[in-house]
């Protein structure tokens, strides 16, 4: 918190201050910090927690990987802060941190919008005022928060950032409005972790039947964290359903399979590969669509050792499609 | 789908999946006072003033509105004269058990309301209620359908007494829980129930349901039955994680567990999640001394219904063989509207050993029947 | 192809459907606003007796949250798993170039062109006041 203090306005400098909450930690509860998984080893720097050194990222994320653009998510709880105000209010000055203290020092950065999930009104006013600097390729909102993001109520996000071409980035967590599983809440973070592949097909479930694509046919979301071998099955099963129940939602046009290969990609971080080579090849020939698969590091966390990001045996043009071609047509702006 | 589909023919010829177990029967009562002849008439009392009280808002219809009569019942299965589906022994003969030779039919009712009602001491009497009333006007009438323990997962003692109460009675087979209790079944609370349905000889079926509270979704309520129809799956995988990593199969070895109406697609896929990333963070559950899939392997069993459609038939083949030819049981969930017919339901040959298994042998081992 | 009485016009009234046995197979004879169509009674889906589900309209939409009732009296939902059938082309709503349930031609002939012949008419009794519903098989 206290890196954003000086990305604050003065009205809401003043304020945090006198409630001393550049002292709290609003990291999310979704990420542990050192859990081992959001830490690899010799991706931490020496002093302050991974992903806090613009130098180390450079090096380690990009020169590591030789990196044509690399877009920079921010997780932080400032999504989350019920009060919608203080939520905009850190959005933005995060906004405008990543903008200074990194896309400023690489020309090869690039970042997501932070916006206040709960309002959507001020998270278009953030896209509209962030929008303006074309290094802002994209708009991060979380998971999961209190009401499923298809919902109409979000739609003034959708609208907004459909109008500048900028995808949805949806990342793996929660601001924990709802527990993570229709369960209740698990006890361990492994049980959160694996439950953030389940609520993607939630996610799906959501902006397909609402009809986000039908209002808005220019839009992509990019599920990010979500694992990737998960999708086949959510296919098969939102298909069989929507044949039987599509009279509820007669907006949609075609089946939500063909929803998702048109509009929906994800990030290959992790992969939750199978153990044989046959597995991972009937997996990519079920997803059924080479457009879908977007490289990422993840950096910092900790899915792979070296740069060995890639499971084993994908065909050679799929590569080239995960590693360049599809990001760039997912997001417009990297040609710019 | 690309494949012109005029006049089905049933996909094998010889028909040999008929005489199959039926994992997944739903018998309903004709009228709510049908429990009444097995509850104390303080009960009865409680039921005709205050009545069932879940976390819900509605006092009986479901969260998301079903899309046929009936909440969700195919339509031409109501009998003669009007009462409900599923409620009629003899036109369930007709159009299931005599229909297709059935050898058991394992009975899911949606009756004793598990952990829902609020009041836990008046849901241990609706659960002991539906115990006697299956065992009476089913089983004693149609010895091919055999029960299922109905407990209320909140109030333990009672829970255990209904157990240990059905324990060698050879018409029930299982102990049935809904799955969407307060907490994850895996959870420590909740342990004692499982102790004591393994050390009684009952396997657990995990059927879906239950109204925890808890939206559908982790994040939030969905608008549409379009989206809480596919949220079962995902009940089921949150199910098979919270035993599997709160370490219930290394503390109640001999527990099995069928899921019951949740697809099973996404097994593979969960096991291969839940091995990678266990991997990563062993040191939070140390109390864990195999892999998850490994777990999965030994204590876990899938229904087929509803029968899981990729666009590309083979790929189910592929499916079953990735679970386990040994560890999937047919069901069909008769008289629901999704419910699946065991001639048309699996659009691709089977080998016959492996045909013979899904349809007969491995429910039969699996329940111990024969 | 030979012709076969399935009913007097006067029994299906309209809006309606008659389930009849014809050479072997279930057949669904729907009067739809007076004009005959027949369908196959076995879901291409699962087999289930598709000609017992209800008749209804189009439920269309061009955008989340209107809603549009067309073609009332035109659609058959499956009593099984609701897929939704075009009555006069068999076509599914989802699927409409490669799903159907096969249909049947229909037509209606009066009494005395029947009695020309050739017919089948297994339970329906022809004489030449009436008119008769035929299907072609």
């Amino acid at each position: 918190m206290q890196v954003l203090v000086p990305y604050l306005d003065e009205y809401w400098r003043a304020h945090v201050l006198m409630r001393g909450l550049e002292r709290d930690n609003y990291g999310l509860a979704a990420v542990p910090a050192n859990a081992p998984i959001n830490v690899r080893p010799d991706w931490k720097p020496a002093k302050g927690a991974a992903g806090t050194d613009p130098d180390l990222l450079c090096q380690q994320a990009l020169d590591g990987f030789a990196t044509r653009f690399a877009i920079c998510n921010v997780l932080h709880g400032a999504q989350a802060i019920f009060s919608e105000d203080l939520s905009a209010a850190f959005c933005r000055a995060i906004n405008d941190w990543v903008a200074a203290e990194y896309l400023d020092r690489d020309p090869r950065l690039r970042a997501s919008i932070v916006v206040p999930m709960h309002s959507a009104e001020l998270a278009a006013r953030e896209i509209e005022r962030k929008a303006e600097d074309t290094r802002f390729v994209q708009v991060l909102v979380l998971e999961m928060g209190e009401l499923p993001l298809g919902r109409r109520q979000h739609w003034p996000i959708f609208r907004a950032a459909e109008r500048f071409d900028l995808p949805i980035g949806i990342h793996a967590g929660s601001s924990f409005r709802h527990p993570p599983t229709n369960l209740g809440w698990p006890s361990y973070y492994l049980e959160d972790y694996v439950a953030w592949s389940t609520g993607f097909a939630g996610v799906l479930n959501s902006l397909i039947s609402e009809g986000v694509f039908v209002e808005f046919p220019r839009l992509k979301v990019v599920l990010m964290e979500s694992g990737v071998t998960w999708l086949p099955a959510w296919m098969w099963r939102a298909n069989k359903t929507w044949r039987g129940i599509r009279a509820e939602v007669p907006w949609l046009e075609k089946s939500p399979a063909d929803y998702a290969r048109e509009h929906v990609r994800l990030t290959v971080q992790p992969f939750d590969a199978p153990p044989r080579a046959d597995q991972l090849q009937r997996v990519l020939e079920e997803i059924g669509c080479d457009d879908m698969l977007l490289f990422a590091s993840d950096y910092p966390h900790w899915h792979y050792d070296g740069t060995d990001a890639l499971p084993d045996g994908l065909p050679a043009d799929l590569t080239r499609k995960i590693l360049v071609d599809n990001a760039l047509k997912t997001y417009p702006r990297l040609s710019l | 789908m690309n494949v012109t589909v005029l006049d089905r023919q049933p996909d094998t010829d010889t028909q040999s999946q008929l005489g199959f177990v039926d994992c997944d029967v739903h018998p309903y009562t004709k009228s709510p006072s049908d429990l009444d002849p097995f509850l104390p008439e303080r009960w009865r009392e409680h039921r005709r003033t205050i009545g069932a009280r879940s976390r819900s808002a509605f006092s009986a219809a479901p969260n998301y509105p079903r899309m046929s009569p009936g909440t969700g019942m195919r339509t031409d299965s109501w009998p003669a004269d009007g009462s409900h589906p599923g409620s009629d022994l003899d036109l369930m003969r007709a159009q299931l058990l005599d229909a297709f030779g059935v050898a058991y039919g394992m009975m899911m009712p949606l009756l004793g309301r598990g952990g829902d009602e609020r009041n836990v001491e008046f849901g241990a009497a609706l659960c002991a209620a539906a115990n006697d009333w299956q065992a009476a006007l089913w089983c004693d009438r149609e010895p091919r359908l055999k029960a299922s323990v109905q407990i209320t997962t909140e109030y333990t003692e009672a829970a255990i007494r209904e157990i240990e109460k059905r324990a060698g009675d050879r018409r029930f087979t299982q102990v049935m829980i809904p799955p969407r209790g307060l907490e994850p079944l895996g959870r420590r609370r909740y342990w004692p129930i499982l102790e004591a349905c393994a050390a009684n000889g009952f396997p657990i079926a995990l059927h879906l349901g239950g109204t925890s509270g808890h939206p559908s979704t982790g994040g939030g309520h969905p608008s549409f039955y379009h989206e809480e129809h596919p949220s079962y799956p995902q009940s089921k995988e949150a199910l098979v994680t919270s035993l599997v990593i709160e370490g219930v199969f290394e503390h109640i070895p001999n527990l099995r567990v069928v899921l019951v109406e949740g697809g099973f697609a996404w097994l593979p896929s969960l096991s291969w999640r839940l091995d990678k990333h266990f991997q990563r963070l062993r040191a939070e559950v140390p109390h864990l001394k195999k892999l998850p899939s490994e777990y999965i392997r030994d204590h876990i069993w899938v229904s087929t219904q509803p029968i899981e459609e990729p666009e590309r038939p083979q790929d189910l083949l592929a499916t079953f063989e990735w679970i386990g030819w040994d560890r999937i049981m047919f069901s069909t969930d008769y008289p629901h509207w999704d419910q699946d017919d065991p001639r048309y339901a699996i659009k691709v040959p089977i080998p016959e050993v492996e045909k013979q298994k899904l349809f007969r042998g491995n429910a039969l081992a699996f329940y111990g029947l024969d | 192809m030979p012709r076969h009485v399935v009913a007097t016009v006067d029994e299906i009234a309209p809006g309606t459907c008659k389930i009849v046995s014809v050479a072997g197979r279930e057949i669904g004879v729907f009067n739809v606003d007076r004009t005959f169509y027949a369908l196959i009674n076995r879901c291409p889906h699962e087999g289930a007796p598709l000609c017992r589900g209800p008749i209804l309209g189009r439920f269309e939409s061009d955008h989340p949250g209107e809603y549009r009732l067309t073609r009332i009296g035109e659609m058959l939902r499956c009593p099984w798993h609701g897929w939704e059938f075009d009555i006069k082309t068999g076509q599914s709503w989802c699927h409409p170039d490669s799903v159907k349930a096969r249909s049947y031609p229909v037509t209606v002939l009066d009494g005395e062109t029947l009695a020309k012949g050739p017919f089948v008419a297994e339970t329906v009794a022809v004489t030449v006041e009436r008119n008769y519903v035929v299907l072609e098989l």
